[in-house]
């Protein structure tokens, strides 16, 4: 199967297989206009399988929902057909309105102005806790 | 801008200098009694509350300062429809601190957001109520003079009970701590606080449902009262209601010195003639909360007494 490559865009590489879509709705790039295609099942020698997103416009992709979603996720800038910058992710230490706290008596349940804010509180579980209520936000990466 | 919103909020330094100062203000009252003179504490006080809320308006009156606020939310524009946050923002204006109280968990983490004095966190739902920890760490240190190396029992309601989850906290700083938690299983400690606080900080711990068993091995008996408020289900709260009463019978297994602490009110956890025991505390606990809070609105302040 044959994708064309990008003059200018992002590739998002080393998605987790089967999470493509997932991630695509998390980004809201269906709200795109440019081209975007979502590979699934690539072979990898480094994962077995993995799908990859390229997206054929230079658009702002927030890093932090990316590295909550999967810290090993690669980002590849592509500029006039080369890939001009790869960016390797890292667990967001705070993240805003990406998830919303389901604690019922938390605050944010009934002040609704207000940000969901979730820190990492535990690197190595992957937790993110409310900063209100300290409820957990579950485990970061395929919690979408 | 200083806010107290959780236990952890203040140092162990901090906390052994506010026991000092409590201290001292128990030895030396005439010294403290004008320092807060023209200062106002609003108590805000979105749910019902008697001895925290009269003890932190107690505190401030005998610091020589003033008490404006309000003591449930249906006098409060919140019943009109306010955000805490813009509630909080308007009472900043009028006061130089805020304690306050609110159903909502982490309620006091979205005023501090927006307040221009220091907020201190008088309760929030079932999660911290950091002043009713000084209380108990005053209590702890006056009776049993020491923060280490102690067995504590925790009984009752554990999982909405804010005063256990906060002096489970502000004990995981010190060394030689054991914890019991004696609990029904609908009831248990939050699975956060144990991955979070208790294995974090590598403290023994068991949890169990008989308190009888463990009574033997315990320097301090925390009890807490079921909060039929915390229930979507008032079946389960009648069935849990009294699922631990002390009684004398059970006490009589318990060390001589061991403490009976309890954050109050009480239903029927605790019976009334164990009120006459020695090692009942749970009143002394209240006395030492206001010197708490008197400590803690000065340091929060900035103002230390003239020697």
């Amino acid at each position: 199967m044959v994708v064309d490559k990008i003059e200018n865009g992002i590739v998002l590489d080393h998605i987790k297989a089967g999470n493509a879509m997932a991630l695509y709705r998390y980004l809201n790039l269906d709200e795109l206009d440019c081209s975007v295609a979502i590979i699934k099942n690539v072979k990898s020698r480094k994962m077995g399988k993995k799908d990859i997103i390229k997206i054929d416009s230079m658009i702002d992709i927030n890093l932090d929902v990316l590295g909550y979603f999967d810290e090993n996720i690669t980002v590849n800038i592509i500029r006039g057909g080369e890939r001009a910058e790869k960016k390797h992710l890292s667990l967001p230490r705070e993240i805003v309105n990406i998830v919303k706290c389901k604690n019922p008596r938390c605050i944010t349940s009934t002040e609704q102005e207000l940000d969901h804010i979730f820190r990492l509180t535990d690197p190595q579980r992957r937790v993110y806790r409310c900063a209100y209520c300290d409820s957990a936000g579950g485990n970061a990466g395929g919690n979408v | 801008m200083r806010h107290v919103l959780n236990i952890t909020d203040l140092s162990v330094s901090e906390i052994d200098s506010l026991i000092a100062t409590a201290m001292d203000i128990i030895g030396n009252r005439e010294k403290y009694q004008d320092i807060c003179r023209r200062k106002k504490l609003a108590t805000l006080f979105f749910e019902p509350s008697t001895r925290t809320r009269l003890s932190f308006e107690a505190a401030m009156l005998e610091l020589g300062g003033s008490v404006i606020g309000f003591s449930s939310a249906s006098s409060s524009s919140s019943s009109k429809g306010e955000s805490v946050s813009d509630t909080v923002k308007v009472v900043s204006y009028y006061a130089d601190i805020i304690a306050m109280r609110h159903p909502k968990e982490g309620a006091p983490v979205a005023a501090s957001a927006v307040s221009g004095v220091p907020i201190i966190n008088a309760g929030d739902g079932g999660h911290n109520h950091p002043t009713q920890t000084l209380a108990d760490l005053l209590t702890i240190h006056r009776e049993k003079g020491r923060f280490n190396d102690l067995t504590v029992g925790f009984c009752g309601d554990l999982k909405f009970g804010r005063t256990v989850h906060s002096l489970v906290s502000a004990l995981s700083r010190y060394c030689g701590i054991n914890l019991v938690f004696i609990s029904p299983d609908e009831l248990k400690i939050p699975q956060y606080i144990i991955t979070d606080i208790v294995n974090k900080n590598h403290m023994p711990y068991i949890e169990t449902r008989d308190m009888e068993s463990v009574m033997p091995t315990l320097d301090i008996l925390y009890m807490t009262r079921v909060q039929g408020e915390r229930f979507f289900n008032e079946a389960d709260y009648v069935r849990l209601k009294d699922y631990y009463i002390l009684t004398p019978d059970k006490l009589a297994a318990a060390k001589p010195d061991m403490c009976v602490m309890h954050p109050l009110p009480r239903v029927n956890e605790i019976s009334r003639t164990i009120d006459s025991d020695p090692r009942a505390c749970y009143f002394k606990q209240v006395e030492n909360g206001k010197y708490m809070r008197m400590a803690l609105i000065m340091m929060l302040l900035g103002l230390t007494p003239e020697i």
